[in-house]
């Protein structure tokens, strides 16, 4: 698009500069003005049925649909005029006369465009007075509900599955105003990436099953972060009701994710609720493991640590900047670090490149393998008879007690007190991916900055704020106060990360110095067949 | 001819001369009748040459639309490295036109002729002739006369022995008025839902399989083979009144008329003696009360109107309608004009695809609010709702069958609204006129 | 009215087609009628734009489109069977499930409609038994339905019995054209 030419017009009263082949309603976006629509969506092919966006442009006998209509040079448009605004009151009103207006139960209520654009520019009362139209909710398998009557058949829905997800799955059924969505009995949306449905759907017709009556969109609080489930690093908002994650949706990212995420990354979020966790700073007595104040504890694990060498095994979930105060631990005294990941089917969103659930189901094993750490799949297999054990966010599952024996003296610097630690001498809580703050870096080398969704429980406090604190306390680094610092000086150590910082980051992310150049594409929106 | 009537002495009788010659289907018959003289001619002809005979003739589409064919033919670049496809749009759905089933039904191989014809004249090599699924009838004979001409050469591999290659093949349709609309029949032909497609992109740029394609209807076509043989100017001097719409035009005639059936006449014929006199009138002891003269989208005429109108593309614009697809329903006064268009709203709301939100959900609403007034149940209020339901179903959507639809009700009530407010007052309708016999 | 194509096009045996609806399926495109795909596959540069023509064969076949149709079509052109049911649930001509030995459709859109449509349907409900529009008569001989345009307006009433096309129907001549069907 470098050499595409350039196109001036003006769109209410704004002067817009967009690239030869920008659609009007893009082009109003850049100058920060929103057409209301449905049926359009950046991701997907346009199909220009709802009849939402229709703008007058000057000189043209008809409205135009702007998201089909492509800008022309000195083209006058109007979004809010009167015959634009007459326009799009009526096809509010349309689309509402055989809606149930169930507004108090229905899950979309508050996040719905229906609502908002009925708010913001639809008729106070409806001229209908016949009967409405029903069809019972029906389930369509994997995550999703349909609720058609509250349906727009704005076909988003049908689009993402032939277009993006390359497996036609729903169809429109029927024609004329018994046009309803549908799917084939026995054929369910199990497509790896097909609760993205719910999210494109503007009203409340395709619902997640799993979010069900669990919150009003008012209710929550929403978080940029990052999706842990896999190397992918989706952006995600992540969302929370009183303190528990009870969401994540995509946050669009053209260099990652485009618009979407995969279900399993999606619906896996509980892990982050955990209840049973390691909530005080532990030092081991007489009697095992007591209780006791931040700062002994750190002490006591310095003194541990203090001239030993270090064995990290080390989660591949933990962030840029604790695997980077890791390595501070393990060159102290010349010690080494391991991590493993879980495995399984990799899952690509066909219509997009590079968009795949990853075989690696972790964050950021990419970082962590940049940073020094060792992938194995024996991940105490390197550890030296007498060596000072780390387990640092490792649950130890499937490892037994007698393979930690070897090691000289154990840390615990986890959420979760792994049971094959049992002869740890210090135990030092730490949030988990949704408490804390940082970065990861994706499988393609991009870092990624995600931000606390949730308060951490009882004395946790951050790893990377931990891990500082340790190090002070063993002579060999400055304690920080912000995890900005521990990037920034990170940034200054590892020539990979040269130049980053958290500002440049943004909420985009950035590539590494090193990495290779390649990203995702957005699927790009093409005129209908 | 006024087909199944003898033909009428005011006819001109170019398309339909063979209607009822049962021998004119087979080839044999219809070379017997010059058939396929003009395709030979074209195949020596080189198609730029076609494309400038059809413009000068001034032909323009019979479907409903009335865009010069010449011009449209005019669009398909040459040489562009691109398949071409030639659609002939068969699916005759518009209610009230019946004369492409005449045309396929008595003189199936003139269409194949026809759809050779253009197909050479735009560089195509494969035309599809798209019949609605309804048409079993024109459809056996359609394809018999496909496997005739495939047997003898005519079309094929090898055209006449030309070596140009012309596949015609016949493709049926399944219950569906909106693929008449030329991008629905499209994405019917490839085997998706008859949904509209947005233009642009318009047919000569991506049409059938995302090609370049030129859609005609089946008396375009046909009206090909005639202008070849006898030249342009033979087509353009018929002509009655308005030397823009030039030939014969096919009137098919339905409804409460002493003698309905095709008629063919020259444009610009005055539709009052069409009505009266070739039709026969109205049925006995009845008056004409109305007519709708271009199928069920053009507006409805009273009789005011319809009988100072010259029969052709801006004569029928000049009495207040549309030539449209040359369905003439005539509508006489033991009929309630409320029941009629209500039964076409619901026709509309039947059809409509579903696609855009006016259309879908202003077709069923307009024809519930129509049924009630026609069922004693409306308000005076309703008729205001109507206007402004049509008037959001007007020039908003992808296609016009929402238009279609506000057509009636909006010629409807503006013309005949006495009789909505007469059963909105509870009175119920009754014939002007007892004394049928 | 054309007499001399009364009777003459080919009707499917209809007959069969009840048994087809409780009998477990059985594919259609085997054989001759698989050839006759083929064949039609050639008519096209896409293997989608064989879907109506495949459909109309299965129709032609079992008399309906039963899901287990819309597998064995989708299979066929590479297609899944939501898309295949979504075209299939958008024209009206395919039948999903089963119907009467005889299909009768009565044009009821407005020019038959002032021309005594609704005479010529209320006859039909009549004289077959079957009651009510859409139903199957008791003896599974007929279904009748009203459809929109036929496209043969100048001879009102219009009335399809399967693939056959009857012209200017009237109430008096039901009884004459049931007498007819075997």
């Amino acid at each position: 698009m470098v050499d595409a030419k350039i196109v001036n017009l003006t769109i209410e009263g704004r002067s817009v500069s967009v690239p030869e082949g920008t659609t009007i309603l893009e082009a109003a976006k850049t100058a920060g003005i929103l057409i209301p629509h449905y049926c359009y969506h950046p991701g997907l092919p346009i199909a220009g049925v709802c009849r939402m966006c229709l703008v007058e442009v000057e000189k043209a006998p008809k409205l135009a649909p702007s998201c089909a209509t492509t800008v022309a040079e000195g083209q006058v448009v109007r979004v809010h005029s009167e015959k634009s605004l007459d326009a799009r009151k009526g096809v509010l009103e349309m689309l509402l006369i055989n809606h149930p207006l169930d507004c108090p139960i229905c899950d979309q209520s508050g996040e719905c465009e229906l609502q908002d654009y009925t708010y913001q520019e639809g008729r106070n009362d409806s001229r209908y007075r016949e009967p409405k139209r029903f069809n019972p909710a029906e389930d369509f398998g994997g995550d999703v509900i349909y609720v058609p009557n509250r349906c727009i058949l704005c076909t988003r829905c049908v689009r993402f599955m032939d277009d993006v997800a390359h497996e036609p799955t729903l169809n429109v059924s029927e024609r004329g105003d018994r046009a309803l969505i549908g799917k084939f009995e026995g054929k369910d949306m199990t497509h790896p990436w097909a609760a993205n449905v719910v999210d494109l759907c503007p009203v409340g017709a395709l619902l997640s099953k799993d979010f069900l009556n669990k919150a009003r969109a008012w209710e929550l609080d929403r978080t940029a972060s990052i999706c842990p489930n896999c190397t992918q690093g989706c952006n995600v908002i992540m969302e929370t009701r009183e303190n528990q994650v009870v969401r994540m949706r995509p946050r669009p990212n053209e260099n990652v994710n485009a618009f979407f995420m995969c279900d399993w990354g999606r619906l896996n979020y509980r892990w982050m609720n955990e209840k049973s966790r390691a909530e005080h700073p532990m030092v081991r007595g007489k009697n095992g493991l007591v209780a006791t104040n931040w700062e002994a504890a750190i002490s006591a694990a310095a003194r541990v640590l203090n001239g030993k060498k270090a064995f990290i095994a080390a989660s591949p979930m933990l962030s840029n900047e604790s695997l980077f105060l890791l390595t501070q631990l393990m060159q102290a005294g010349g010690g080494s670090g391991t991590f493993r990941v879980t495995e399984g089917e990799e899952a690509p969103l066909p219509g997009v490149e590079d968009l795949a659930l990853r075989r690696e189901r972790a964050a950021n094993v990419y970082g962590a393998e940049k940073l020094g750490f060792k992938k194995t799949k024996d991940l105490l297999g390197g550890l030296g008879q007498g060596d000072v054990l780390v387990i640092a966010g490792e649950d130890l599952a499937g490892i037994d007690a007698s393979a930690v024996a070897r090691a000289g003296d154990v840390i615990v610097i986890s959420s979760v007190l792994p049971e094959a630690a049992g002869k740890a001498s210090v135990v030092l809580p730490i949030a988990n991916f949704s408490e804390e703050e940082g970065t990861v870096t994706n499988l393609r080398g991009r870092v990624q900055r995600f931000t606390q969704a949730r308060q951490a429980p009882g004395e946790t406090r951050p790893s990377w704020l931990v891990l500082g604190d340790l190090l002070g306390a063993m002579g060999k680094q400055a304690n920080f106060f912000l995890p900005s610092e521990v990037f920034a000086k990170l940034a200054t150590s590892n020539p990979s990360f040269a130049g980053l910082s958290y500002d440049s980051l943004g909420f985009r992310g950035l590539p590494l110095v090193d990495a290779p150049p390649t990203g995702p594409k957005a699927p790009i929106a093409v005129a209908a067949r | 001819m006024g087909y199944p009537h003898h033909p009428h002495p005011r006819e001109t009788t170019v398309l339909s001369k063979h209607f009822g010659e049962a021998d004119a289907r087979t080839l044999d018959g219809w070379k017997k009748r010059g058939g396929y003289k003009a395709l030979e001619k074209a195949l020596g002809m080189q198609p730029v040459d076609i494309v400038n005979v059809v413009k000068e003739s001034g032909l323009r589409g019979r479907g409903g639309a009335g865009f010069p064919t010449g011009l449209k033919w005019s669009f398909m670049k040459p040489g562009d490295g691109k398949p071409h496809y030639l659609c002939c749009n068969a699916d005759e759905s518009e209610p009230g036109t019946f004369k492409d089933r005449e045309l396929m039904r008595w003189t199936p191989h003139a269409l194949v002729e026809g759809c050779a014809i253009g197909a050479y004249a735009i560089g195509a090599e494969t035309a599809y002739v798209y019949i609605r699924g309804e048409f079993t009838e024109p459809l056996h004979w359609m394809e018999q006369a496909v496997k005739e001409a495939y047997a003898a050469g005519i079309i094929g591999k090898n055209a006449m022995g030309t070596g140009k290659r012309i596949d015609v093949h016949v493709h049926r349709g399944a219950g569906a008025y909106i693929c008449g609309e030329e991008t629905a029949l499209m994405e019917s032909l490839e085997g998706r839902r008859g949904n509209p497609r947005i233009k642009p992109p318009f047919p000569a740029v991506s049409g059938v399989f995302g090609k370049p394609t030129t859609i005609n209807n089946v008396e375009t076509l046909i009206a090909a083979a005639p202008i070849l043989m006898n030249g342009g100017d033979w087509y353009k001097k018929m002509s009655l009144s308005n030397p823009k719409s030039t030939g014969t035009k096919l009137f098919s005639v339905c409804g409460n008329v002493q003698r309905p059936g095709t008629y063919e006449v020259v444009m610009g014929f005055p539709f009052k003696e069409f009505l009266y006199d070739l039709c026969g009138g109205p049925l006995h002891g009845r008056k004409f009360k109305a007519v709708i003269p271009g199928g069920a989208s053009v507006p409805i005429q009273t009789m005011e109107e319809a009988e100072g109108t010259l029969m052709d593309y801006e004569g029928f614009v000049a009495g207040g309608s549309m030539l449209g697809s040359g369905g003439v329903i005539v509508i006489d006064d033991a009929q309630p004009m409320v029941t009629v268009i209500a039964r076409l709203a619901r026709f509309f709301a039947h059809e409509s695809c579903g696609q855009c939100t006016q259309c879908r959900e202003g077709t069923a609403w307009t024809t519930k609010i129509v049924e009630r007034i026609r069922d004693g149940e409306g308000t005076i209020e309703d008729l205001d709702t109507l206007l402004d339901i049509a008037e959001q179903m007007t020039g908003k959507t992808i296609c016009v069958l929402s238009d279609s639809c506000a057509v009636p009700v909006v010629s409807g009530i503006k013309k005949f609204r006495g009789e909505f407010e007469a059963l909105i007052q509870g009175r119920r309708f009754h014939p002007v006129t007892a004394a049928v016999a | 009215m054309t007499p001399d194509l009364v009777g003459g096009l080919e009707s499917p045996d209809y007959a069969s087609h009840d048994r087809a609806a409780h009998e477990p399926y059985t594919p259609v495109f085997t054989g001759a009628v698989k050839h006759e795909l083929d064949e039609l596959l050639t008519h096209y540069p896409t293997k989608m734009a064989a879907l109506l023509p495949a459909l109309w064969i299965v129709q032609r076949e079992r008399g309906w489109v039963s899901e287990e149709g819309m597998v064995e079509v989708a299979g066929f052109l590479e297609l899944t069977p939501a898309y295949v049911k979504g075209v299939v649930t958008f024209y009206t001509m395919y039948h999903q499930h089963p119907v009467g030995k005889y299909f009768i459709q009565v044009c009821t859109t407005s020019p038959c409609g002032i021309c005594g449509a609704e005479d010529v349907v209320k006859a039909l409900l009549r004289h077959t038994n079957a009651g009510e529009l859409g139903i199957t008569s008791q003896d599974g001989r007929f279904t009748v339905i009203e459809v929109e345009c036929l496209g043969a307006c100048g001879f009102a009433t219009p009335v399809m019995v399967n693939e056959e096309f009857i012209e200017s129907m009237t109430p008096e001549k039901v009884p004459e054209l049931l007498a007819r069907l075997p």
